[in-house]
């Protein structure tokens, strides 16, 4: 079974190398000619104001914070939803209950983030 | 030769093709999206380079090989320079689990055209969806630049919302099939089986989030030329640059190719193995008809772009969350309905 995943790991490492061999190219062959405004950082031609190292709306966090939960959530489905086939009629309906319980609880989540202004973007 | 040679020799070849014809498709879809765009804007677009144009991409290349690796003096180096990197590992690698053809007999061997036949190919692929979000993350912070910094943030955001509706819509499937091994998707949609018929909510869902996935246009606010100049790779140069522009359209042609193996029946054209056609044909028959698939899609993500206006990033949030993600909920609640009714 573990030997399935050999190819992938092959195509992982070509790739890699493809992109090291890729970025050190120009790197090594173009052309060096810096000078000081072409290494200021680029603010449409006037002098750059301040850093970008400073503090962006909060809003970003948010949406990390409700995908961490909802992705575990979703991770959570993949096992009930790939067994859920296979089982037997009486079986089927007790995970089909369980299953559905989940979504709603999913479901209940997502109607309280919105309620609470989450997901509202001014 | 002992086995375990001509296996990996095997391997190494079935790599070769993929990583020659995906590099080729991107070099030709940027040719393609340039010319359509001349065409839908009702001019020529490159024609200049060869007959129509068509050595234009060769000529892009070498130009973009041969310039000047810029790095801003304030841009944290070794990120700058890993960010594109990991963008075009994981555009590459994610082809690793998609079948674009069903097996073969080559010299007495079996060969499954597909590099590699995992029983977890979906979750692959959306883990390696979700790495694709560093690259861009990375690349906005590294470059300490604002463009940058605000066009990662954009795109991080957009990409992890919309890969949740993107993982539910995926969940319709799994739940008929009961299986996340690709090839057994794409044979299960034997004839006119095609999930597209079957699941035809979790195919728009899935097609809207592949589109936000990719950072195309309607939702390429992370590159909003005319807010953000080129939102995270503002600050890039060279064949950096040229990193990350193949990564996105190679992103487009693994996102068609994904589409089409889990909602347009992938390498299936109906009916095709009743035929009798000898099996060599049939084969060939079958590579082609995924070929044209994705290429059909290739142009369709290039023709919306050239259609839609851009979202606002409020608008883009609101389809994501309270749209998509209900939407999803709700169709994976009536799949599992009706797989219980009908069993």
């Amino acid at each position: 079974m573990l030997e399935s995943y050999i190819p992938i790991f092959i195509i992982i490492t070509i790739s890699l190398l493809f992109a090291i061999v890729n970025i050190s190219f120009s790197t090594i062959f173009g052309p060096q000619r810096p000078n000081k405004e072409k290494l200021s950082t680029y603010e449409s031609g006037v002098e750059p104001i301040g850093s970008a190292r400073d503090r962006f709306s909060i809003k970003y966090y948010m949406v990390a914070v409700s995908f961490i939960v909802f992705d575990i959530e979703v991770v959570f489905l993949y096992p009930w939803a790939v067994s859920f086939i296979t089982l037997s009629k009486p079986e089927m309906i007790y995970s089909f209950i369980v299953g559905s319980v989940f979504l709603f609880i999913l479901l209940i989540g997502l109607i309280y983030e919105y309620k609470k202004g989450v997901l509202k973007w001014d | 030769m002992p086995e375990w040679l001509i296996d990996l020799l095997i391997i190494l070849a079935k790599i070769a093709v993929v990583h020659g014809v995906l590099l080729t498709g991107v070099a030709y879809s940027v040719y393609a999206e340039r010319r359509i765009s001349g065409f839908v804007q009702n001019r020529y677009g490159p024609n200049r380079v060869g007959p129509e144009g068509l050595l234009q991409p060769l000529v892009d290349v070498i130009k973009l090989l041969m310039k000047e690796d810029i790095v801003p003096e304030k841009a944290n180096r070794r990120i700058h320079a890993m960010a594109p990197g990991i963008s075009i590992v994981v555009a590459l690698s994610t082809f690793a689990v998609i079948p674009f053809g069903d097996k073969i007999e080559l010299f007495g061997r079996t060969i499954q055209l597909q590099i590699a036949n995992v029983n977890i190919g979906i979750l692959y692929i959306l883990a390696l969806l979700s790495l694709g979000v560093y690259g861009i993350t990375l690349s906005g912070w590294s470059s300490n630049s604002k463009y940058s910094l605000l066009g990662g943030l954009r795109s991080s955001a957009q990409m992890i919302s919309y890969e949740l509706s993107m993982g539910i819509a995926v969940l319709g499937i799994i739940i008929m099939t009961g299986t996340l091994e690709l090839n057994k998707i794409v044979e299960l949609q034997y004839g006119w089986k095609w999930n597209i018929i079957l699941q035809p909510v979790g195919f728009i869902i899935f097609l809207v989030a592949s589109f936000a996935e990719t950072n195309r246009a309607p939702f390429d606010l992370p590159e909003a030329e005319q807010e953000l100049v080129g939102g995270y790779h503002t600050e890039y140069s060279s064949m950096k640059f040229a990193m990350f522009f193949l990564a996105e359209y190679a992103a487009m042609i693994v996102a068609s190719a994904v589409i089409t193996t889990l909602y347009l029946g992938g390498w299936q054209f109906p009916y095709l193995q009743d035929f009798g056609l000898p099996a060599i044909v049939t084969s060939i028959l079958q590579v082609l008809t995924f070929s044209i698939k994705v290429v059909a899609l290739v142009f369709f993500f290039i023709w919306v772009r050239w259609t839609l206006p851009r979202f606002r990033y409020d608008q883009l949030m609101d389809l994501g969350w309270k749209v998509m993600l209900p939407l999803a909920l709700l169709n994976l609640f009536i799949t599992a309905l009706v797989v219980l009714l009908l069993n």
